[in-house]
């Protein structure tokens, strides 16, 4: 369990935030022009850009029948971390990261509609402040919509975490670095808001069984708050250089 | 980069316009293509900076570290560089793809440091033969369009010029052991002497002439190119009071570098390298000016970064 001084006499969190708030989100579609589609994506101070390849033929080991293949790579600047890193990929924290990107991607793409292809997503992260996995999936959901691939739904991700405030347990949406190196049970939800469905669910640490609904439930606010400024977003890129008229027709 | 496929006219056109100095966008063959640079824009780093020259992009993130010196330069800092390819550029650098031209980089990149005319390793030194500064110089190359030596040695150039080293304010020694007391404050910080670090600079031939700065339609005309790594001049890098107490540098060649499968005559490769000399000298200045302006303007306006947002 984690100490009660995360949260202050007031309520309110280490960085200031309410329990309930989310970092600021501020995002870019279509940052690069080589790739099919691109993103940047920050929440807080962690950064993150994502590149999508494809649809395109898929290498022969690889192919299926089924449907789409989804190849993802995390990768994480040597300088995006305090401590400077040796390998910007490679290691296992990043396969790890590189399966649970490619779980929660295959599940909101509609991988039917392209058997025997293959779509490339790459993420690289440009600076970690906590959440890097849910940044990652925030931005790779942008650069796909960005890259025209038909989705069944928005995926986004959100972590939370348990805190105390005056004897009653208070979840904590969007953990931050602080928060996470605390040590407290750290949640991290990748769903499809809109269907209300889960795509991913990992949880650090332990949590007693019954606090477990209350901040699954917090996770689950914070990915449909992100959904709604992710759609914000995608509608007012779409928008750019059309004038207000053509907007309201659509 | 994408097969781009020319005919054999419209290769002529190429040609014959880079031997009357007037290629098809305009420039001559000393121009480059215009970059947009932004410095400080990753705040986990002690120096970094986004340079976007056409389609290529590079961020680079240096970072610093205490480290002991090596026996025989006791009084030297050091200095390391690390080239990442982003898968983001071309899904080739996926896994280990990008490595073979990430270390060509990174090793061009070292061999034009070397020289202590080119970057003064004696100014990260703390304790001689006890302490020094190691700085990480971390390329990451996040879109790939061509020229990427240039725009790799802008972008070190421009995040040395914003790295901030930390004052030590006391030292105890505890017979061999050296323990170092650092400045907390972010402000009590001195920049390090960059003017004279090295700009590498590409020069592509095409027919009997050298072109900077090719784009893909000339690089698809040439079968070789030079790179030459030029010293600055640290006049373009003061502002102000110290411009008249520094003296102006000749420049100076500090590493020399080919790529690609043809041949060149020795009198042409004089020409290339003195040609990349002139290149050298407007590139630096324009920097120089460029990231004074930014240091100008984060100081009076508080400026905040752009980053990819704009």
């Amino acid at each position: 369990m984690p100490g009660p001084d995360l949260l202050s006499s007031q309520g309110l969190r280490l960085d200031g935030r309410r329990p309930n708030e989310l970092r600021r989100i501020r995002c870019k579609m279509g940052v690069f022009t080589q790739p099919d589609g691109s993103a940047y994506l920050e929440q807080g101070n962690t950064k993150v850009l994502a590149a999508v390849y494809g649809p395109h033929q898929a290498a022969k080991s690889k192919s299926s029948t089924e449907g789409v293949v989804v190849n993802c790579q995390y990768s994480m600047a040597t300088f995006s971390t305090g401590e400077r890193k040796n390998r910007p990929r490679g290691d296992r924290k990043s396969q790890e990261m590189s399966l649970h990107l490619r779980q929660a991607l295959t599940a909101a793409i509609k991988t039917e509609l392209y058997p025997r292809s293959q779509i490339d997503v790459y993420v690289e992260v440009l600076q970690a402040d906590g959440g890097a996995y849910c940044v990652c999936v925030n931005a790779a959901t942008l650069a796909l919509i960005d890259a025209g691939i038909p989705l069944r739904a928005y995926a986004c991700a959100c972590s939370a975490s348990m805190a105390w405030h005056g004897g009653q347990p208070e979840p904590l949406v969007d953990v931050g670095h602080v928060e996470e190196a605390a040590g407290g049970v750290v949640l991290t939800v990748a769903s499809l808001p809109s269907t209300e469905n889960i795509a991913l669910l990992e949880m650090s640490h332990r949590l007693h069984m019954d606090y477990f609904d209350v901040v699954l439930s917090r996770a689950m606010q914070g990915c449909r708050d992100i959904e709604v400024i992710l759609d914000k977003a995608v509608r007012e890129h779409l928008a750019e250089g059309w004038t207000k008229e053509d907007v309201v027709t659509i | 980069m994408a097969d781009l496929l020319l005919s054999s006219t419209e290769k002529i056109f190429i040609v014959h316009g880079v031997q009357d100095d007037y290629r098809s966008d305009g420039r001559s063959n000393i121009d480059y293509r215009p970059m947009e640079l932004e410095t400080e824009v990753v705040s986990h780093a002690s120096g970094s900076a986004r340079l976007r020259l056409a389609n290529t992009d590079v961020l680079v993130g240096v970072k610093t570290e205490i480290d002991t010196p090596k026996p025989d330069q006791p009084g030297l800092g050091k200095i390391e560089f690390f080239v990442d390819c982003s898968a983001n550029a071309t899904p080739e650098f996926e896994g280990r793809g990008g490595e073979q031209l990430a270390n060509s980089i990174s090793n061009m990149m070292q061999r034009a440091y070397q020289s202590s005319q080119a970057f003064e390793l004696k100014q990260l030194c703390i304790l001689e033969g006890k302490q020094c500064w190691k700085l990480y110089i971390d390329i990451l190359i996040l879109e790939s369009g061509g020229n990427l030596y240039d725009a790799v040695s802008l972008a070190v150039k421009a995040a040395l010029f914003n790295t901030r080293i930390p004052f030590v304010k006391a030292v105890l020694m505890d017979g061999g052991n050296v323990d170092l007391q650092l400045s907390d404050d972010p402000y009590d910080c001195k920049h390090l002497d960059v003017g004279c670090a090295p700009l590498l600079i590409t020069l592509c031939k095409i027919g009997d002439k050298c072109v900077v700065d090719p784009s893909a339609e000339e690089e698809s005309c040439s079968v070789i190119s030079v790179v030459v790594g030029v010293t600055g001049n640290t006049k373009s890098y003061c502002s102000g009071k110290e411009i008249d107490s520094v003296k102006s540098l000749e420049r100076k060649c500090s590493t020399i570098g080919m790529n690609g499968s043809g041949s060149l005559a020795p009198q042409t490769l004089q020409s290339a390298i003195m040609q990349g000399m002139v290149a050298a000298e407007s590139l630096d200045e324009a920097l120089g000016q460029a990231l004074l302006r930014e240091r100008q303007e984060n100081v009076i306006l508080k400026k905040h970064a752009y980053g990819f947002l704009k």
